[in-house]
Formats: structure tokens, sequence, C-alpha cells
């Protein structure tokens, strides 16, 4: 750095700190808050020390919740977010594999038909595609609702790019030692891309686990809610109080597993990232 | 760019492309044909037949006062949103920037918000402000100020405005770190060397070279405010008090499938993957060029 003189160079940490500070204090405040008693919270000021309730509103909500015990919408939640990560990356492989390393007739028409995916997120076409999938018979079913959400124009466009730096001597190598298309996928473009599969599986699972829209259109079986979406239900309404520490408890329930991914993987998900949005 | 050497043709690349295509055509052509399909047509009020209608839900959307409401309200929304998370997060990126000892835990700890979903941060921000048993609304009054944002139309906004931008900073500084991190440093020492002052510095080297990931993040962020802030506007406001927070994707929800106006609410899915169509191909240029600069 290049100054460095006594008060100017704590600024920075003092930003710093007071910026840390609005980022966690909500989600600490709502730590505390599942942690307390019901009475507690609606008597105003919240206290700012966790409580001895932990483990009681921790079972409250994860064994009977308030229509549906949150152990099952946290099934739920696991499922879709690792269906949407390998489905997507999956079917993203395959098609990237064959637009690069093939030349067959309509390739450019299925890179394009790919490409407007881009532009098609599923907030705009909800209505449209409801109906699709009832007529499908698929509401309440896992296919419904993550099926929708799989079909990716930018993990196909990641693994295509990556594909176009494998160096084309591997290639040349592989078919003079007699491997067919298979192989050569299996053995070599596999391995290469596991770093790129990992950080997409890593941002594919929070964007998964955190769907709300669709899960609440394609979900009206309690059971089959996800987390995220299911604790709208337990916000507290005109004609009642709600139940705020079991509520605040699903609430961090909710936040931990993509917040655990982003802090253990740390260097996968910004190398993910960075690499999808390119 | 194309590969030189390719494997034959054959009927194996079509097996690749196919789950891809199937999954592409019956969840995205089909209900996207739909849409548009929809968007010309008027259900009768018991919905068994529809009438050819050409354009007149668009007509009709586009002298909708709502509508046209719905419109500003996004725009507003948006602008706050984007300006308040980048501005944030640019400021927190220069600092980390100069900062050695201890920029990682810094990093972690202003990174992991992103993870938390859009709905689960209105929740924790309709906590804190809740007008009755609020933390922060009870030391607004305290101070003197009586928080409702649930008659409140100014302060809903503001709500939802603070909870959409806050979910955002993390993304934002994590590129704007990036991009600073890329600036030689050697550029920045001359720059010191001349007499430039940290603020000067800022102002003439630092952020001109930081452009392409403002502008990056510009439509990453519109793009943001417009379509996945849909989980915060149902959990706090509902797109409420009379309307204030009704921002586009929530009106197509509300009136789809509240309202059960099909057709309008087909028009307004139009109208909007015009926009995101539009954001793409401002996007995709802007790579183009930053791939030759």
């Amino acid at each position: 750095m290049i100054e460095k003189r006594g008060l100017a160079s704590a600024v920075p940490h003092i930003i710093l700190i007071l910026g840390i500070a609005f980022m966690c204090f909500p989600i600490y405040l709502t730590l505390v808050a599942s942690t307390v008693t019901q009475e507690e919270i609606v008597h105003p000021p919240l206290p700012l020390l966790p409580g001895p309730h932990l483990i009681e509103n921790y079972k409250d909500a994860l064994f009977s919740g308030v229509n549906v015990p949150v152990m099952r919408m946290l099934f739920n939640s696991l499922v879709m977010a690792m269906a949407i990560a390998v489905g997507k990356i999956a079917i993203s492989l395959l098609s990237a594999y064959a637009i690069v390393y093939f030349r067959f007739r309509f390739r450019m028409l299925c890179f394009w038909t790919i490409f407007i995916t881009l532009m098609l997120p599923v907030e705009v076409r909800i209505v449209p595609t409801y109906e699709v999938v009832a007529q499908l018979n698929m509401l309440n079913s896992y296919a419904g609702l993550t099926l929708p959400l799989i079909a990716s124009a930018t993990a196909t466009f990641l693994f295509r790019q990556f594909f176009m730096t494998v160096p084309d001597e591997l290639f040349e190598a592989a078919r003079m030692d007699g491997a067919g298309p298979l192989r050569f996928f299996k053995d070599i473009l596999l391995p290469l891309s596991t770093t790129n599969i990992a950080a997409l599986f890593v941002i594919l699972f929070i964007y998964g686990w955190n769907q709300f829209l669709w899960p609440l259109l394609v979900t009206t079986d309690p059971q089959m809610n996800t987390i995220v979406m299911g604790i709208k239900q337990m916000l507290p309404t005109a004609d009642d109080w709600g139940n705020w520490p079991v509520t605040m408890a699903t609430a961090v329930l909710a936040m931990l597993p993509p917040i655990a991914v982003v802090v253990f993987m740390q260097r996968l998900f910004v190398k993910g990232l960075i690499e999808t949005e390119k | 760019m194309e590969k030189r050497v390719t494997f034959g043709g054959g009927v194996l690349p079509y097996l690749l492309v196919l789950p891809q295509m199937i999954i592409t055509a019956v969840f995205f052509l089909w209900p996207a044909s739909q849409a548009v399909y929809q968007s010309v047509q008027l259900p009768d009020p018991f919905g068994l037949s529809t009438t050819f209608v050409w354009l007149d839900n668009f007509k009709f959307l586009l002298s909708d006062r709502y509508y046209l409401e719905s419109f500003q309200t996004t725009a507003v929304f948006s602008v706050a949103v984007t300006v308040l998370s980048m501005g944030l997060a640019l400021l927190f990126a220069v600092m980390a920037d100069g900062v050695i000892r201890g920029a990682s835990t810094h990093k972690t700890l202003l990174i992991w918000p992103y993870a938390v979903a859009p709905a689960i941060a209105g929740v924790v921000w309709l906590f804190l402000f809740n007008p009755s048993i609020g933390v922060v609304a009870f030391y607004l009054k305290y101070a003197g100020y009586h928080w409702n944002h649930v008659l409140n139309a100014n302060e809903a906004m503001l709500l939802v405005v603070v909870a959409a931008a806050w979910k955002q900073i993390s993304y934002n500084f994590l590129f704007f770190l990036a991009g600073l991190q890329a600036i030689p440093r050697s550029l920045i020492e001359a720059a010191a060397i001349d007499g430039a002052g940290g603020w000067h510095r800022f102002r003439t080297i630092t952020f001109p070279l930081l452009s392409p990931t403002t502008f990056f993040l510009l439509v990453v962020n519109i793009v943001y405010a417009f379509f996945d802030t849909f989980g915060i506007i149902h959990t706090v406001t509902a797109g409420g008090p009379e309307r204030a927070t009704m921002i586009l994707v929530y009106k197509v929800y509300a009136d789809g499938f509240v309202g059960q106006d099909l057709g309008s609410s087909a028009a307004q899915s139009v109208i909007l993957m015009v926009i995101v169509a539009a954001l793409t191909v401002v996007q995709f240029r802007f790579i183009e060029r930053r791939v030759h600069y």
C-alpha cells in the first residue's frame, strides 16, 4: 500500500467493520429470535443475547412446524436443489459436448434454441409454464418442481467455453489410441472438467435451494412444500400472531445449507460465480 | 470459434443434445409461444371460449393506470436497489482492497449473505421492521418516529429496497473486488508519486478502469431487481400498501394467479420477455466488446 499513516490506515477497517455489521446484524438477530420465547418477542425490545430456548424451538420447528414439519420441507428442498444442480450439469455437459465435438445437421439450430432460453427466466413465463406442467399432471411432484428449471443456457455455454480451450492434441492422441467418442468423453473430458463441474454445482445448488416463485405455484400440497416458500405461511397475518421463535428457527434452517456451501467451498463458489457470468 | 478436429456424424450427437432439446421445447418454447398466443386472446368470463382480439390486451395494458404505475414503481425500485447495493459494495471493495491483515475474514463475512434466499431476506427484514414487534421499529418509536410500512407507502418501498439491496451487496462486492485486484499496482503507484491523493487516484484511475465491471454489474443488478426480487416483495409487502410496491413481475403473478386475468397476465409476460431479451442483448454486446478491448 502507498499511504500508511496513523489514523488514515484505521479508516478502511472501521468502514469494513460497519459494513460487516450491516451485513451480519440482521442474521444475528434472527439467530437470537430463534432462541427465545414468543412472549419475549411480542413484548419488544428483543434481548440482544441468545436465550435458553434454542433446542425446544428447533425441535418444535423440525418435528411439528405449522402446516408440515420443517424436516419434510428441508428434505423437499434438498431433493429440489440436488435435482436441479445435477440435472442441469448432466444435460449441459452432454449438449455442450455434442455442439463442440461433432458436426451434425441442425447443430446451429440446437445452439440457438439453447441460447434463447437465456431470455426466458421462469418469472416471465410463469402462467403458461404452470399450465403446461398442470397438463402434464406434474403438479405436486418432484418432476414438476425441478424439470422446468433444469434447462439452462449458462451451464451449456460454460462447458462449451471450457471444451474449446481443451487442446486439440489431446483429442488427436485419444483418437490415435483408438478411443471412441464416449471413451474420450468419459476418460479425458470429464476428468478435465471436474473443477468446473464442482464450481457450477455450488452455484446451482444455491440457485435451486433458493427458488421461491416456482415451488409456490406447483406445490399446493403442504407435503411437497420447500422450506424457502413454506416459511411464507408461517408469517403472522392480520388475525394471527404467528409463532415467531419457530418461524425464525425455520429461517435459520433455510439459510444454513446454502451459507455452509458458500463459506466452506468459498474458492469454488467464487470461481463458479465469476465464470457463469462471463 | 470452432474446433478443427471433430468426431464424425452418426446418431450419437443427436442423442447427446436430445435431453436438453426436449426440456427446452416442453418447458420453454411451448409456454413462451402459449404466452404470445394468449396475449392476443380474450377468454369469456366463464373460460369456455376465447376470442382473438389482436393487440387489444396490450392496448388495454398501456392505457391501464395501474400498469403504468407498476412500471414507474419498478423503475424507482430497481434504480434504488442498484444504486444502493452497487454504491455500498464499491465502498466496501475499495476498503477491502487496501486492507491486508484480516482480508480473507472480511471477505468471507461480507459475501455469505449471497446465499440467503430473497424470500428469507424478506422474512429477516420484516422481522426487524415489524411495526408491533420489530427491534428497529421499536427503537425508532423510542426515538420518536412511528414506523409502519403496512400503512405507509414510502416506508414499504424503503423496506423492500433495503432488503433487496442488502442481499445483492455480496455479489457486487465480489465482482468489484476482483476488478480492483486486476488493476496494475504500478499505475496507482505512479499516480501517487506524481502527487495524486487517494480520492484523486480513485476518480481518475481506479474508477475508469473499473468501468467494464461497473457496466456489467449494472445490467445484472437491473435484471436482479426486475425478476429475482419476487420473494422479497411477496414476503414483506405482497405489493401493498395500495400497490405501492407492485413491481411488474409481482403484477404478472397477482393478475394471473390471484386475479385470474389470463389475457392481461400473458400480455404482461410478453412485455417482460421483450425487456429481458433487450437486457440480454445489451449484456452480450458489452461482453463482445470486453473480449476485444
